[in-house]
């Protein structure tokens, strides 16, 4: 019996021990997982002599995987249908420039075509990247006007930019302007004519009366119950 | 004639018997407990180079997750942002201040920043960001609450088994798109009914987009 006790005993000493070392799972640490099935016993298996996106590369002057294009580079993808045709991504034409082909007079009117689709697209888009500072509806307030540090934001309400051509709406967003950051790298240009083809909706939401109602909703609204 | 062996031997079979019982036990626990991601993997929260926090830029300020991950819906990577996509907001947000230095270096000179990545999947396991997050897929199911996490750190093991868990049933999981950036969303606030919501409209989404559960070896491991 004596024996069986200190056994007992020796066995959970050990295994306090081994949970105090070890902690129990989800313990957060700071230190790099161990690797149990590591490159040590399978070499070339989980860690690959290959190229990874965005990931340190000795290779390389700069020592990063992800280079940039050399100048010149086409980009090789599908063309985007438009009103005027199908355009591809490396053409001078309005669909990536905002302007006239061969010009820098701004495009009046957005060349995709007005669909649904586009303007829901638009504003999951613009909900994600613009609203941040134009804010939800478009008016300036964003939450960096909230947190008070980025008191000069557009608001897109205004008459200057209800004027504007989507052009112009179009090279702003692309390039940047004053304060505002280009959005080109990260919106594709599809997604920047559908923002601005959702912008003119919430400008027209703000600017309609009800003399724009056709007379079976004019009805709805002046019915009395 | 006295005994051979004393009288306790008899019970010397019956103890090795227990004490190898026991052992074998222990050891079976501590390796079911201890070698596998569940344990070295799951809590792992490194120093990065940027205090950033998610739990103020998606949890607080409501930022969408593809403010910063923007190619997520796009590519099978979810890139980490450049440090212009920053400093859209932090050339007027703390411009000066001395935690961003990293950021403002890297958006002039071009000079990487060293995030030290926590998510790793080995690298003949071949994980489609775009599919997932396309097909209702939120990034919660596989990085956790990370508009909690003021220091990101990995929730989940991202083993072989928690990927299976998912493809053998992906009904269970499955939430309408555009709420696949909100974190915290749920069917309903009442457990019971969310489930219930999950069920019916787990099933048809999954007949609907035709999303396939996909368990042949060649989905993962080309």
């Amino acid at each position: 019996m004596r024996y069986a006790i200190s056994i007992l005993l020796i066995g959970a000493f050990i295994g306090g021990a081994v949970v105090g070392m070890l902690g129990l799972p989800g313990r957060i640490s700071s230190q790099p997982p161990v690797e149990i099935y590591s490159d040590r016993y399978f070499p070339g298996m989980d860690r690959q002599p290959k190229l990874r996106p965005q990931k340190p590369f000795e290779f390389f002057a700069n020592g990063v995987s992800s280079q940039l294009p050399p100048p010149g580079t086409v980009a090789r993808s599908p063309g985007v249908a438009t009103l005027s045709g199908v355009v591809h991504r490396f053409e001078d034409n309005p669909f990536n420039t905002g302007m006239v082909t061969g010009s820098t007079n701004f495009i009046d009117v957005n060349p995709m075509p007005m669909t649904q689709a586009l303007l829901e697209r638009g504003r999951q888009r613009f909900d994600i990247y613009c609203a941040p500072c134009h804010g939800r509806l478009g008016d300036g307030n964003g939450i960096t006007k909230a947190i008070g540090d980025m008191p000069a934001v557009a608001n897109l309400h205004d008459a200057r930019i209800i004027s504007m051509p989507d052009g112009e709406i179009f090279n702003t967003v692309t390039h940047g302007k004053g304060l505002m950051g280009a959005y080109g790298p990260i919106v594709p240009a599809e997604d920047r004519w559908a923002v601005i083809a959702y912008l003119r909706a919430l400008q027209l939401s703000d600017l309609g009366t009800t003399n724009d109602l056709d007379a079976s909703q004019q009805a709805l609204l002046n019915h009395t119950p | 004639m006295s005994a051979i062996f004393p009288k306790w031997t008899n019970w010397l079979p019956l103890v090795l018997a227990l004490v190898a019982a026991l052992a074998g036990g222990a050891v079976t626990a501590g390796v079911a407990v201890y070698v596998t991601p569940k344990y070295y993997r799951v809590g792992y929260q490194p120093v990065q180079p940027v205090p950033f926090s998610h739990k103020v830029h998606a949890g607080q300020l409501g930022l969408d997750c593809r403010y910063c991950h923007s190619n997520v819906d796009k590519s099978w990577v979810a890139n980490i942002p450049s440090a212009s996509t920053c400093m859209n907001c932090h050339n007027q947000v703390l411009k000066d201040d001395p935690r961003l230095a990293i950021v403002r270096e890297s958006a002039t000179n071009n000079t990487p920043i060293p995030w030290v990545q926590i998510h790793i999947v080995p690298d003949y396991v071949y994980f489609n960001h775009s599919v997932h997050v396309n097909r209702g897929i939120s990034c919660v199911e596989c990085h956790g609450r990370v508009d909690q996490m003021d220091t990101v750190r990995q929730a989940k093991s991202l083993s072989m088994s928690f990927c299976l868990d998912c493809h053998r049933d992906p009904a269970a999981h499955i939430r309408p798109v555009d709420k696949v950036t909100d974190l915290g969303w749920q069917w309903d606030s009442d457990p019971a009914k969310a489930a219930k919501m999950q069920e019916i409209n787990g099933t048809k989404f999954v007949h609907d987009w035709k999303v396939e559960s996909l368990q042949s070896c060649s989905a993962c491991h080309r």
